[in-house]
Parts: structure tokens; sequence; C-alpha cells
């Protein structure tokens, strides 16, 4: 099999993913008890006009047909309209994502040299006291709950030590830097909770590559350690750590809807839960799924980035 | 096993990670038992009192002793997350027993609905579901449950797929031994140890879930003492240095989570020697 065709196969597997998720997410929105019209109008409107508003909302037609219709619109970039904005769920998603994308940028600038200089100092003191700190420290940071360690560093920078904003909303017309120094705050527990995954990965990926033959012949041929170790260990053992770095995307996606909660910062993630808890299941099923878009494109994007960087795969798929 | 166990009792990590699990659920079982206040009880007149020789974790909006509730409010979220970590590996055991063994059609069409399920982080899935169905104890229970049982059954199928050509599984084939009896009486024994292991891991998960969702409103529902819920309740105190209402119940938060992944972690390493 070739690269072209290993990665046309990814890419069509990815579609079928997608195209299930969009039946699960179409399914849940047909879950809500009730009437979507009676919803929206309040119990004391009149049954004639929650009928009506049923009718132009298109409610009252079988669900496949619904179905056919949202999902045709959407994959045009048309995801209908917010039950409670009245206005384009692709527009208020688009804008809602430029903010999330802005938070989630930080955080991985961040976490990723943290995680892979963590997990190869880690490796490099395999059994050691060191090795044990980082890997406690790694799995405490990572199964603790976003809101928790939020919380907990909002109360030592922002309120006690004062140095940091407790709020992600930067006053109106700030620069990149002024954006940056705010999203610090919110973007710590994220790289918390990706910090553990990224550093254990790597710590495994460098242990095997030191323990690899390549890495003992060019020890045994006289190869400065440094040079062992940024040449010939590194460059195997980060591999497997850029696909985690991309599959790290979806988790980032759940951190970000606590996180942007807890800061009040209008980002997907709050787009989310303000959709949740208005029953707005078009705005809902609109922003879940560009969720799902984002993960499944990073899986890709991981899997493509495997394929080209590994000369195994590189090498056989030449054959 | 008893080598297992061993190799258990004499691990650091697990046996401290029990101990604050242990800790945490005498508190949920007979934590009212032992506090001076009823956690229940509002006291409006001694309101966000600072912590004092009386109220030793100060009290909240309502007048609320904040130690009482801390110590009580370990019994939703430990009853919650058990829970729904059974019903996940109730349905995640037979699946996974079943895919693994039948192989075909249906394990591939399991295999990618996991897949898309998988493409949505865990928090999210359960808003969307908890969102159309309404938040409950037992909704929460279900639906976390409902969304682990995929996960759990990829474990098991890949268990399952390592025993399935074993000869004992061929042996019971030929003494014409039924379906069931050999997933469940000839297989399932087998494989114990990775379903051990993932059943904590997957503990440590549901309460992470389950105090995540409490915070953001879809979980546990007043008035009731638990930790992610009072934290909702009280952290936009904070900014006024009102910080002893959520201090408290963050701590005792991110102690059993990390009690419950540093057990994990220690049967981990004692079930792969």
């Amino acid at each position: 099999m070739t690269v072209g065709a290993i990665l046309a196969k990814r890419a069509l597997l990815s579609l079928i993913t997608l195209w299930l998720l969009s039946v699960m997410v179409f399914a849940g929105g047909q879950l809500l008890p009730g009437d979507v019209a009676r919803a929206i109008l309040g119990p004391l409107a009149d049954a004639r006009a929650v009928a009506n508003l049923d009718r132009q909302l298109g409610l009252d037609r079988p669900l496949l047909i619904q179905y056919w219709d949202w999902i045709s619109h959407f994959v045009l970039g048309d995801m209908g309209q917010s039950y409670v904005y009245r206005a384009s769920v692709s527009t208020l998603v688009l804008a809602a994502l430029g903010y999330s994308v802005k938070l989630g940028a930080v955080a991985f600038v961040l976490v990723v040299p943290l995680g892979v200089a963590g997990g190869v100092w880690a490796a490099v003191q395999a059994g050691r006291p060191i090795d044990r700190i980082i890997s406690v420290i790694g799995m405490s940071a990572t199964v603790v709950p976003e809101f928790v360690t939020g919380i907990i560093l909002i109360l030592i920078f922002g309120v006690w030590l004062k140095v940091l904003p407790i709020t992600a909303a930067w006053p109106p017309g700030a620069g990149p830097a002024v954006q940056i120094y705010y999203l610090l705050l919110p973007s710590l527990p994220l790289v918390l909770v990706l910090f553990g995954y990224l550093a254990r990965m790597t710590r495994a990926g460098t242990i095997e590559a030191l323990a690899a033959d390549y890495t003992r012949t060019a020890v045994l041929k006289g190869l400065k350690p440094h040079d062992v170790l940024w040449r010939h260990v590194l460059r195997n053992a980060l591999l497997p750590t850029i696909t985690v770095v991309a599959t790290q995307v979806g988790y980032l996606m759940g951190g970000l809807v606590v996180v942007e909660i807890l800061f009040r910062y209008p980002g997907i993630g709050s787009l989310i839960f303000a959709a949740a808890r208005d029953k707005d299941f078009p705005l809902l099923e609109g922003s879940v799924m560009m969720i799902g878009i984002i993960y499944t494109l990073s899986a890709l994007a991981a899997d493509v980035l495997h394929a080209l960087l590994n000369p195994r795969i590189r090498f056989s798929a030449a054959e | 096993m008893s080598g297992r166990w061993r190799v258990l009792l004499h691990s650091g990590t697990f046996m401290c990670g029990v101990l604050i699990v242990a800790f945490w659920t005498l508190c949920a079982i007979f934590g009212h038992l032992f506090v001076h206040f009823d956690p229940f009880e509002d006291d409006i007149l001694n309101a966000l009192g600072p912590p004092s020789a009386v109220h030793w974790f100060g009290t909240d909006q309502l007048g609320r002793d904040v130690f009482s509730r801390v110590v009580v409010g370990a019994r939703d979220i430990l009853e919650v997350a058990p829970l729904a970590t059974a019903l996940g590996l109730l349905l995640g055991i037979i699946l996974g027993l079943a895919t693994g063994y039948f192989r075909g059609l249906i394990d591939d069409a399991v295999g990618r609905v996991i897949d898309a399920l998988l493409a949505l982080p865990l928090v999210i899935i359960a808003l969307l579901a908890l969102a159309a169905i309404g938040a409950s104890t037992l909704t929460v229970i279900v639906v976390i449950g409902v969304v682990f049982a995929p996960l759990i059954a990829r474990t098991v199928r890949a268990a399952v797929l390592s025993e399935r050509d074993l000869d004992y599984v061929a042996a019971a084939r030929l003494r014409d031994e039924g379906t069931v009896h050999i997933l469940f009486v000839e297989i399932l024994p087998n494989i114990v140890p990775s379903i051990v292991v993932e059943a904590t891991v997957r503990l440590g998960y549901a309460i992470f879930t389950v105090a995540t969702l409490s915070f953001i409103g879809f979980g546990i529902q007043p008035p009731s003492p638990d930790w992610g819920l009072a934290v909702s309740q009280s952290y936009g105190l904070i900014n006024g240095g009102i910080w002893w209402p959520v201090l408290f119940n963050t701590v005792a938060i991110a102690s059993l989570v990390v009690g419950v992944n540093l057990a994990a972690d220690g049967i981990q390493s004692a079930f792969d020697e």
C-alpha cells in the first residue's frame, strides 16, 4: 500500500466516523422531552401558535427528512438558526471557535516543550527519584479536574499574589501581548491536564529508544552522549509523542468547556454550555459537531504526520 | 493472585491511594455522626464567617458549616461514581466478550460507533445527553455508565482476542459447552486482571466527570453538600477574598481523585509484573 492509499483509507474512515457522530448528535437532539416550539414560546402560548412555529421550524416533518435537511445544509456550512440568539449557528460557532483557538494555542505553546522536557528528563533519570517525582506530579496534574486546579490557581495567582487577572476578558482593543497575559491563568489548568499524558508518552518513547540497538551502536562508535541523545534517541522517541499531541487536541476540547465557564471566556466551550442550558438544539448540535470535526481532523493529522515521519512506514510504502 | 496481593500491600503508591479513598469512604458513611453541625441547616446571621474555633472551615453564604458539608459531601460522589463505573463494567464486559469472541460484522460496526463516540470528550457527550434527558443522580449514573461501556468493551475485547484461540477455549467448544458458558465461565475468569485495572482507572475518570458535571450544574443537584456543587455555588465569591467555602471543597476533590489514581497506578504495576 502506498502512503497515499493509507491516507485515503484513513480519510474515508474519518468521514464514516463523522457521519455516525452526526447521527448520534441528531438523535441526542431528538431525545428532548416535549415540544421545541412550546419551549421557545412558553407555557402560556396558544396551541395554534405552537403548531405554527413547529411547522415554520420544520419540526412536523418525518425525522429522516429533518436529518437530511440538517446534514445536507451542514456540509455546505449552513448549520441552521439558533433558537435563543435568533442568529446563524455558523456565525456564532466560528466566532466562539476563534476565541477557543487562542486559548488552546497558548496552552499548547506552554505544554509541548514542558511535557517533552519532563518526559525526556524522567527517561534519562529512569528509576531515580526525579523520575518518580515527575511521574507522580504528572499523574496527579492529569487526573484532577480542570475546575479544581483552575480555582486553586486563581486563588494563588489572582487573589493572594495578585499577579495575574482572574477573568479571561481582556480590555477592548488589547494587543496580542495583553491578550496572552490575560490567557495565561486560564491556560494553566489545561497545561496541567495535558502535561501528564505528554510526559508519560515521551518518557516511554525515550526509554524505548535509549534501549534500542541503534543507540548502542551510536554510543559504541564513540559519539558524545549529547549527540546520541539529540540525533539518535530523540528523533525516534518523539515520533509517538507527535501522535499524542494531535490526539490531545480532543482532550483539550473537553477541558475548554470547564475552563471557559470558570473564567467566563466566550469560546466554544461556553457556547456549548449555554446551548445545553437553554436547550438550544441547533446551536448545541452545530457546536458539538464542530468539536467532533476538529478532533477527527487532528487524529487524521496525527496519522499523516506519523506516516510521513516514520521511515518504516515511508519505506515500506515505497516498495 | 496471592503474589499480586503481596506486591500490592508492599506498594507505597497503592497503600497511599487506598488510605485516602478509605478516609473519604468512612466520611461518606459515618461522617454525619461526628460533625458538630447539621450540614443542611441555614444560619443566615452567621453567613460567610471565616474559619474559626467554632467553624473550622468557616461558613458558606447560607451560614452552613463548611467543615460538616465537606465531610458529608463525600457521600454523593462516592455513590454516583462507583455505580456509574459498575454499570459501565456490566455493559462493557458483555459487549466486549461478544465482540471479541464473535468478531465479524458486529465487531466492525461496534468499533466504528466507539470511534465516533471517542471523537467527543466525555464531558461534552454527558452535557449533550443530560441536556436532553435532564440532570439527576440517576441520569448522571446512566449517562456515564453508558458512555463508559464501549470504552471498557474495547479493553475487554482486546483481552478476549488473546484468549479466544487458546486450547482451553477449543476444548470447551469440543465438550459442547454453550457459548454463554464459554464466555462467562471459561474466558471471563482469565481476563479479570485487565478488567480490574480498567475498572480502577475508569473509577478515577468517573469521579473526575461527576465532579466536573456537578460544577457546571449538570450533575448532583442542590441541596446536596457535594463538593463540585459547593464549588459552583461559591466560586464567584473568591474575587471578594472569600476563599474558604471553595478551597476546602477543591482540596477534597483533588485528594479523592489523586487517591483513586494512586491506587489504580499501584494495581496496574502490580498486575504488569
